[in-house]
């Protein structure tokens, strides 16, 4: 009796143990081809990059070291950079916010509405889905300074419209205007916010007499600012990542990357400008690093911020 | 007594404009003459696009603009398409093969190893998990470099293989939606497939799959939609104009010298149809999708 007992005591454990080890060895069958793929086309460039950075390198030769003189120019001499850092800061301080309200302002009617929601919806995010080299296309011709819609309506004040992206002082305003068309992805994110705002919370502020503007500011804005904060940090990742539009409008009727004059030199451009075209891979890298640093600065920023401004139900509690 | 203070005092006692109905009356008329307004602005691009496409180019270049195309140049397309320093049958072609060659594969690895992520149980299992989050948010200017070397030195540029090899190691954003999902999933249903002797192969395609398909069809339409408007990564790898997908195509004739806006705008209604179709068939699935990713933020 005493050994059947202590046996199957001590063959439960070892089955279990010998279970457990066969479902690990399933799970890293399962996960293989993304570790496999992580190696291979995120860590070992990742790693790689890291050390081309510190090298004078155009692809054809040897990467020759130069320690850490490609950073030190980037920082002391080189205007290009600087002049990226301004277009991209500039495109991201206005066309965020920018792009922000009008998709919180398209959720907010849309969360008003009764009837003929969806085709609203629809309407609204159909920017979305079009390629930014297809809307790049169609915003050149309505931003074309003679003809274009933009500049007629302003003739129509009296106003003498700007060259946009002809003209260096608004080529980057004219970007800047065309982010609000595409705001869909965040109007939605906003949209499934407000859904998840009680209802008795409205109900309550109604009857202590708290008028439309009051409801908006104490109770809409504060349970919403987990998903302005969502959509900020996506909104900052991105902007810094600009790249396609600028590129099919710069380079149209063979200008040049980020013209005219550099006043659309995106970070990306440039970046792209130095690595593709003018083969120098051990400065461009350095450059993505850089960036990498930045859009990681950037996102603890917002993120640390996030305790002064977002609304957190269980720290109230 | 109490009652007197209460404020419900009979409809006809107060003036019609401080009724309930007629505050909810302004507030429709507010809000739907906004949706409206707004609705026409957001449209207005489009059909400018679509208007121009169908001008005759000396209509085109005048001031008030003729608002609707007379006459009305069908051939506009035709012209636009058949252009044959600008092969866009090929260039449709060329992004078919990048929408079957990706989402094939991106659809059957991300399977795997979300079911991987969702269900089985190892050391190491979360740190991974964290891994695959973080790279989310990794800008790809960090990696394009070196694998643009590392395709070049293989002697992949200039072909689709570097645009769609790696799609076949999974995607950190579909394998983490099709986890969320499958985490849904009743696990009695796999324990009894189990039982009978099914092994991992059996149990993802007769019991995971055929339950999944809401969130497979949100990977589908998304990635279809990317694959789509790619640009960065097809103007890196691909030199001839006889590879290039649409989107790299359409950039190119936009690049060239005298360029006739109406066959431009033409290419660009062509150019931007599918997805447009797309969209309205599959409507749910892009609202579900990026709802889904509101959620994972909240």
């Amino acid at each position: 009796m005493a050994t059947v007992t202590s046996q199957t005591v001590a063959a439960k454990p070892k089955s279990r143990g010998s279970l457990a080890r066969r479902e690990a060895i399933l799970f890293w069958v399962c996960v293989a081809p993304w570790v496999i793929g992580f190696i291979l086309f995120t860590l070992g460039p990742m790693l790689y990059s890291l050390y081309i950075s510190f090298t004078d390198w155009n692809i054809l030769t040897a990467p020759e070291w130069v320690g850490f003189q490609n950073y030190v120019r980037i920082f002391t001499q080189d205007p290009d950079f600087v002049q990226s850092l301004k277009v991209t800061g500039t495109y991201a301080i206005f066309s965020i916010p920018l792009s922000l309200i009008t998709a919180l302002f398209l959720a907010i009617l849309l969360n008003e509405a009764t009837k003929g929601v969806s085709v609203f919806r629809t309407t609204f995010y159909l920017p979305t889905i079009v390629s930014a080299v297809a809307a790049a296309v169609l915003w050149q011709w309505i931003f074309n300074p003679r003809f274009g819609p933009i500049n007629g309506l302003l003739g129509l004040f009296g106003i003498q419209g700007p060259g946009w992206f002809s003209d260096p002082k608004f080529a980057l305003w004219g970007l800047i205007i065309m982010s609000s068309w595409s705001v869909g992805g965040q109007m939605l994110i906003f949209l499934a916010g407000l859904k998840g705002i009680p209802r008795i919370l409205y109900e309550a502020a109604e009857i202590d007499g708290a008028g439309r503007p009051a409801r908006f500011w104490k109770i809409t804005l504060p349970m919403l600012s987990p998903t302005i904060f969502f959509n900020l940090v996506l909104a900052v990742i991105g902007a810094f990542q600009t790249f396609d539009t600028a590129y099919v409008i710069s380079t149209a009727r063979a200008g040049t990357i980020g013209g005219p004059v550099k006043s659309t030199l995106f970070y990306m451009l440039n970046l792209y400008d130095l690595a593709f075209a003018k083969q120098r891979m051990g400065y461009a890298t350095a450059l993505a690093w850089i960036l990498f640093l930045i859009i990681f600065v950037l996102t603890m920023i917002t993120l640390r911020s996030s305790a002064l401004w977002v609304y957190n139900e269980a720290e109230r509690k | 007594m109490a009652r007197a203070t209460y404020p419900v005092s009979p409809e006809r006692a107060v003036p019609f404009y401080k009724t309930r109905r007629f505050n909810t009356l302004i507030h429709d008329i507010v809000v739907y003459s906004l949706l409206i307004g707004l609705s026409i602005l957001f449209l207005f691009p489009f059909y400018w696009m679509v208007s121009t496409a169908l001008k005759a180019e000396h209509n085109v270049f005048v001031w008030p603009p003729q608002w609707i195309p007379d006459p009305v140049m069908w051939s506009n397309f035709k012209d636009a398409l058949s252009n044959p320093q600008l092969p866009f049958p090929l260039f449709f072609r060329n992004t078919m093969i990048l929408e079957i060659g990706i989402i094939t594969g991106r659809l059957i690895s991300c399977t795997l190893i979300a079911y991987g992520f969702a269900r089985l149980e190892a050391p190491g299992k979360n740190i991974l998990f964290a891994i695959l989050l973080a790279t989310l948010m990794l800008p790809g200017a960090v990696t394009q470099i070196p694998r643009f070397i590392l395709f070049n030195k293989i002697g992949w540029v200039n072909s689709f293989l570097p645009l769609i090899v790696p799609t076949w190691f999974g995607e950190a954003y579909a394998i983490f939606l099709m986890r969320q999902f499958f985490m849904t999933i009743p696990r009695e249903l796999e324990e009894a497939a189990r039982m009978d002797g099914a092994n991992l192969l059996q149990i993802l395609t007769k019991v995971i799959v055929p339950l999944s398909w809401p969130v497979l069809t949100v990977v589908l339409i998304l990635s279809f939609k990317d694959i789509w408007n790619e640009f960065f990564n097809p103007l890196l790898y691909l030199n001839d104009l006889t590879k290039y997908p649409v989107a790299v195509g359409l950039a190119y004739f936009n690049g060239q010298f005298r360029v006739q806006m109406s066959l431009l705008m033409a290419a660009s209604v062509v150019v931007m149809l599918p997805l447009v179709i797309v969209f309205f068939i599959a409507q749910k699935a892009f609202v579900e999708g990026i709802s889904l990713t509101g959620m994972a933020g909240r």
